[in-house]
C-alpha cells in the first residue's frame, strides 16, 4: 500500500533519468476508467434486453488483479455508488456488491498467492456470475417478478469478455505509467 | 503472474493502522450498501435526485452517441441499399402504385369523416406532443429496463407521460430532471400496459419479460383465442396511455396468453415523442364537453 512505489512504476517502465509518471495520471486513471465504464450505459446501444456485460465491474476486477493494492480495499464504496447512479439497479446494490467483491478479492489474494491468468479468469468468472445473479435477484425484489434465466447470455458474454477487458487495462496501465513529469 | 505484495507491514504502527482502517471502511461500505439498498427497496424514488443529476452530467455524452448511432445506421443502410438497389426499385414502384390507390380511398374516407364529424359537432382533440426527443442512454447491463431521454422538466416533461415512437409504444416517464428524464421501457417487468387486440378488442395486458420480449396475458381465461401475428394496441384504460398505440405483436401463443415482440424496438428509433398523459387529456375533453353542454340544456322527453 505504498503509493510512491506504485506511482514511480520503476518495475514497469524503464525510468529515464529525469522523468517520472504524472502522479495524477498514475493514481487517477484506474478510478477514472472505472467511472467512465459505469457511464457506458450512455452509449449508442439502446438495449431492450440486458445484453451488455457489466463493463465497470469487469474493469474493477481487472484493475484489482493487475495491480493488487493499488485500489484500496474500500474502493467498492465510492465506485459502487457511481455505478448505482447509472446502472438502473436499485440504489445501494452497487455499493453493497462491489464492497463485498473487493473483500472477496482480498481473500482470494490471501489464499492463492501465485496465480496464472487462467486462475484469475476463473476467479473473475465466478465473481461476475455471482454479481449478475445477485443483481437480478435484487431487481426482481423491486419488480416482484423474478427472472432467473434472463441473465444467462449476459453471464456467458461477460465471462468471454473478461480477457478483452484485461487487455484494455494493460494498455491503460502503460498509459498510466508514461514518464511525463519532468523532475 | 507475480504474487501480490505481502500485506504485513512489519512493525510500523502507522502502516498497520492504515491497513486496519482500510478494512473498517470496506466493511462500513457493506453496511452502508445494505442500508441504502433497504431504503431504496422500500421507497424506489428515494434517490431519484442523485440519479437525475448524474444523468444530467452524462447528457452531452449520450447526445453525441445518439448522433453517432443515427450516422452509423445510415451508413450501414446506404451500403445495404447499394447491394439490393434493383430489387428495391421494383418493390418501391409497386408500393407507390398501391399507395396511390390507397391515398385516393383515404381521401374520400377523410372527407366523409370530416362531414360526419361536422354533422355531430365533435371537436377533434388534437394530441400535441410535449417534446420530440432522442433516446440518449439505456441500462444495457441491468435486468431493469430504463432509458434516458434528453428532455426534462424544462421542456414540460412530467412523470407518467407516455413515450412513443412512430411505430408503437416505448414506455412511460418515471423520473424527471431539468433536461433529462428516465423512461421505464415496455420491456421492464414493472411496466404493465392494458391492451386490446386491434381487430376485435379482446382485452389483455402486457408485461415486460426483460429479455426484449413481452408477455401478453388475457384478462378472460378460457380457450386461448390469440393467434400468431395478432397486433395488440393500448386500450386506454387506466388513463396513462392514450388508446390505439401499437404495443406488441403476438409471436408464440401459449396456454393463457402469448409471448410477443415489441411493435417499436427502442434500438431502431432515433427520435421518440413524449405525449401528455391521457388522463389529463381526457379530463380536459370532459370539461370541454361539459362547457359545451351548458349552452344546450338537455331535452326532457
Amino acid at each position: 500500500m505504498n503509493w510512491s512505489d506504485i506511482g514511480s512504476g520503476a518495475d514497469v517502465v524503464r525510468k529515464r533519468i529525469n522523468r517520472e509518471p504524472l502522479p495524477m495520471l498514475a493514481i487517477g486513471l484506474p478510478w477514472l476508467s472505472i467511472i467512465l465504464a459505469s457511464m457506458a450505459s450512455f452509449s449508442p446501444i439502446i438495449a431492450s434486453a440486458p445484453i451488455m456485460p457489466p463493463l465497470a465491474y469487469l474493469m474493477l476486477l481487472g484493475w484489482r488483479m493487475m495491480r493488487p493494492g493499488m485500489l484500496p480495499v474500500w474502493a467498492g464504496l465510492p465506485l459502487g455508488f457511481v455505478d448505482d447512479l447509472y446502472s438502473g439497479q436499485p440504489f445501494g446494490s452497487g455499493i453493497l456488491l462491489w464492497s463485498i467483491s473487493m473483500l472477496a478479492m482480498e481473500i482470494i489474494d490471501e489464499r492463492f498467492l501465485w496465480r496464472s491468468f487462467a486462475q484469475d479468469w476463473l476467479a473473475a468468472s465466478l465473481l461476475t456470475t455471482g454479481y449478475l445473479t445477485a443483481c437480478a435477484v435484487l431487481a426482481g425484489f423491486v419488480t416482484g417478478y423474478p427472472l432467473p434465466f434472463v441473465i444467462v447470455p449476459q453471464v456467458l458474454m461477460s465471462v468471454m469478455f473478461f480477457p478483452v477487458v484485461t487487455g484494455v487495462i494493460a494498455l491503460l496501465d502503460r498509459v498510466r505509467l508514461l514518464p511525463l513529469k519532468r523532475l | 503472474m507475480a504474487r501480490s505484495k505481502d500485506r504485513r507491514p512489519g512493525y510500523s504502527r502507522r502502516a498497520q493502522y492504515g491497513i486496519f482502517t482500510g478494512y473498517v471502511i470496506a466493511l462500513l461500505g457493506v453496511v452502508a450498501g445494505v442500508i441504502v439498498l433497504v431504503m431504496s427497496l422500500i421507497n424506489p424514488d428515494a434517490f431519484s435526485f442523485a440519479r437525475s443529476s448524474a444523468a444530467e452530467v452524462a447528457r452531452p455524452m449520450g447526445q453525441a452517441s445518439a448522433k453517432g448511432r443515427a450516422t452509423s445506421q445510415s451508413v450501414f443502410g446506404a451500403i445495404g441499399a447499394y447491394f439490393n438497389a434493383g430489387q428495391q426499385n421494383t418493390d418501391l414502384r409497386r408500393e407507390v402504385d398501391a399507395a396511390r390507390a390507397n391515398a385516393v380511398s383515404m381521401q374520400s374516407l377523410q372527407d366523409e369523416n370530416r362531414r360526419l364529424k361536422a354533422l355531430l359537432g365533435i371537436v377533434d382533440p388534437v394530441r400535441k406532443p410535449v417534446a420530440t426527443v432522442h433516446l440518449i442512454g439505456s441500462t444495457a447491463s441491468s435486468t431493469r429496463r430504463f432509458a434516458v431521454i434528453d428532455a426534462g422538466s424544462n421542456q414540460g416533461v412530467k412523470p407518467g407521460f407516455p413515450v412513443r415512437a412512430a411505430s408503437g409504444l416505448i414506455g412511460r416517464v418515471i423520473e424527471v430532471g431539468p433536461d433529462t428524464a428516465r423512461v421505464l421501457l415496455v420491456t421492464d417487468p414493472e411496466n404493465v400496459v392494458p391492451v386490446r387486440r386491434a381487430n376485435d378488442g379482446l382485452a389483455a395486458f402486457v408485461q415486460g419479460a426483460s429479455n426484449g420480449r413481452i408477455d401478453i396475458r388475457l384478462i378472460n381465461m378460457g380457450v386461448n383465442p390469440v393467434k400468431k401475428g395478432d397486433v395488440f394496441v393500448t386500450s386506454g384504460s387506466g388513463g396513462l396511455y392514450p388508446p390505439g398505440i401499437p404495443v406488441a405483436v403476438a409471436t408464440d401463443p401459449h396456454r393463457d396468453g402469448a409471448i410477443g415482440h415489441l411493435a417499436a424496438d427502442p434500438a431502431n428509433n432515433e427520435f421518440v415523442i413524449v405525449e401528455p398523459s391521457y388522463q389529463a387529456q381526457a379530463a380536459a375533453q370532459l370539461q370541454q364537453i361539459a362547457k359545451d353542454g351548458e349552452g344546450t340544456a338537455a331535452e326532457t322527453p
